[in-house]
């Protein structure tokens, strides 16, 4: 038996084709919004990669440093450093700004990495593309690659100019914003640091205030505008642990001797997804479910409009004897035919496209092959009002009278 | 009558019930023989159509007997269980507009038939080549419906009719969309076919040119 379906394809191969290229560029979209939600975890999951962290300890109640505000003392790694299971502990502070490049600003996530040695010391670029790691104490920064910054490029935060000495890849926060490294102190004082007027007038302040100005105790107001003018805070530690302890055990520990907060790379990774992309997620959900039901529409519609434009040939088919599944066949695989169409168009738009995005979407083969049988589902579904009208033809119109 | 034709005994068909109730067809009497051509002539409402439903097993009779062959197609409310199957091998259809599937070539719109009656494609187109060499449009074999001339068209829808070698064709105005010389030449096909294959052919027809062809007309006026 020849195939109905295929003949008719073939004979009008150029409705099929532009109709299916339409519905590929809808598919595109919706692959690239699974491929958008995808890059979000995979720049949270690249985010607690790349610190090198097996634990992350916090200020007490909050869940940062990435989905909250988090505040510890900058001595506080002394003493986790001196727990029972803990091979390395360094300070870290995030701060997402924007940075000038040039005439334009870009938007980073600068992180303060304490001085150290890669492999040594948690919270460094483990790797890079161009350059060297950071040597001095100040004004130098490594970036990653997406921030459009090169070598020798000098980048401005706050008041400071910074020297771009490496370049690094994929070291992202997790809304995707490219990362600045720069010293821990340099990020300290970025952090708190206030125009000069500010200072002059917070000064006047503690001078006017009896309490810090006394005559009779020389050097007390010294001592405290010194401590006014400098940041002792940071976000966070991150904790490396030696060989064969548990990350849990270890986390149980700190959280009970120092009072803080505790995650573990499980727990980190659920917060980042769970709590700060779900929403985004969700958005996307959203968008994905309005995409599946046009592009069941749009199927569903041209099937029907195609249908309609053979309601005689269908007639004629039925009074010569053609079987009703042969016809709703015929119905299905040129639904089915348009879905493969549409996928194959999708797939390539999504994936040519993909790269141009500002931020990262990753398409993996499982959202693909999960796509493809959706579209199908979705084909065969869509189908069904033209089979149902199909088969509602009476083979007498095809006699007249 | 032969194993072959068609007969037909106090054939009813009533639409509707009661007070809105139309007889289309009153106790209709008809017997073609196998290789006979016959024409079925009536003014418009007269009940050709409904007829020709009925003859074609599309519509069921209310009442009335009706054979093909020797075999019983309706008998007084009772009908042959698979209808379907009984149109594609027993009955061939020729519309009054040939009705091609736009999508397949000559060839295979004739050898759709017997494909779906389960020969192998091989042997269908063989036999649709065959038939198309009968009509003389072997020519066009692997043309598409739209390439072809009406009088063509005609002849590839004869030859779809005919494939199946049916005991019975019903045509019907095959030869309105036709000039006069390609409507005697169509109706000459269906007389050679008509006798070549012991197929009894029964033509619906208005047209006054192709009447006096017929060796035997039936008249249907009101039902």
């Amino acid at each position: 038996m020849i195939s109905l379906a295929g003949r008719d394809i073939l004979h009008a191969w150029g409705k099929f084709v532009f109709t299916g290229f339409g519905l590929g560029l809808l598919i595109g979209v919706t692959l690239i919004m699974a491929g958008v939600y995808r890059g979000m975890v995979d720049d949270g999951k690249a985010l607690l990669d790349n610190s090198g962290a097996d634990l992350w300890v916090v200020q007490r109640d909050t869940l940062g440093p990435y989905a909250e505000p988090s505040s510890l003392n900058d001595d506080t790694y002394r003493t986790i450093l001196a727990m029972p299971g803990v091979a390395q502990a360094a300070n870290v502070t995030y701060l997402t700004m924007q940075v000038r490049k040039g005439e334009a600003d870009v938007r980073t996530m600068v992180v303060g990495i304490a001085p150290g040695a890669l492999g040594a010391t948690p919270g460094w670029p483990p790797y890079l593309v161009a350059g060297r790691q950071i040597t001095r104490g100040h004004y130098e920064a490594v970036v990653d690659i997406a921030a459009g910054f090169k070598l020798g490029d000098r980048i401005a935060i706050r008041r400071n100019l910074y020297l771009v000495v490496g370049l690094t890849r994929r070291m992202v926060s997790s809304s995707g914003d490219p990362m600045v490294f720069i010293p821990l102190k340099d990020a300290q004082e970025a952090q708190f640091l206030k125009d000069n007027d500010a200072i002059w007038q917070s000064r006047r302040r503690t001078e006017a205030n009896p309490a810090f100005n006394r005559t009779g105790v020389p050097g007390l107001l010294e001592s405290v505008l010194a401590s006014q003018s400098t940041n002792s805070f940071v976000n966070a530690v991150l904790v490396r642990l030696k060989p064969g302890h548990a990350p849990d055990d270890v986390a149980d520990s700190i959280r009970r001797w120092k009072r803080l907060t505790v995650y573990t790379r499980a727990q980190m990774e659920g917060i980042l997804v769970g709590k700060l992309i779900a929403t985004s997620a969700k958005q996307i959900s959203m968008f994905l479910v309005i995409l599946a039901v046009v592009s069941a529409a749009i199927v569903a519609f041209i099937i029907y409009t195609l249908t309609m434009d053979k309601i005689r040939e269908i007639a004629v088919l039925k009074l010569i004897g053609t079987r009703n599944r042969t016809i709703a066949a015929m119905i299905m695989q040129q639904a089915l035919a348009l879905g493969v169409i549409g996928f194959v168009v999708g797939k390539i738009t999504a994936t040519f496209a993909a790269p141009l995005f500002p931020k990262y979407v990753l398409l993996i083969p499982t959202d693909s092959i999960a796509g493809f049988f959706a579209v199908l589902l979705i084909c065969v579904l869509a189908s069904l009002v033209a089979i149902r009208m199909a088969l509602k033809v009476d083979p007498a119109e095809a006699i007249g009278g | 009558m032969s194993g072959k034709g068609i007969r037909i005994e106090g054939l009813r068909k009533r639409y509707g019930q009661g007070d809105t109730a139309v007889d289309a067809l009153k106790d209709v009497n008809m017997v073609v023989e196998p290789g006979e051509v016959i024409g079925l002539i009536g003014p418009s409402g007269s009940g050709k159509s409904t007829l020709l439903k009925c003859l074609g097993a599309v519509i069921d009779p209310t009442a009335g007997r009706m054979t093909l062959g020797d075999e019983t197609i309706y008998d007084n409310g009772w009908k042959v269980r698979d209808l379907r199957a009984l149109r594609r091998d027993k009955i061939g259809f020729v519309f009054q507009a040939p009705y091609l599937i736009p999508f397949l070539d000559v060839t295979d719109n004739v050898a759709l038939l017997p494909m779906l009656a389960g020969v192998a494609n091989a042997e269908s187109r063989q036999r649709a080549v065959a038939l198309l060499t009968a009509l003389d449009v072997q020519h066009r074999a692997r043309a598409m419906p739209a390439q072809l001339s009406g009088g063509e068209q005609q002849r590839v829808a004869i030859a779809r009719g005919l494939v199946n070698r049916p005991p019975v064709i019903l045509a019907d105005e095959p030869t309105a969309p036709l000039d006069s010389e390609r409507a005697v030449v169509v109706i000459r096909i269906l007389n050679e076919m008509a006798r070549q294959f012991e197929t009894a052919i029964i033509v619906v027809t208005h047209d006054e040119k192709i009447i006096p062809t017929f060796k035997r007309i039936y008249h249907i006026r009101d039902g």
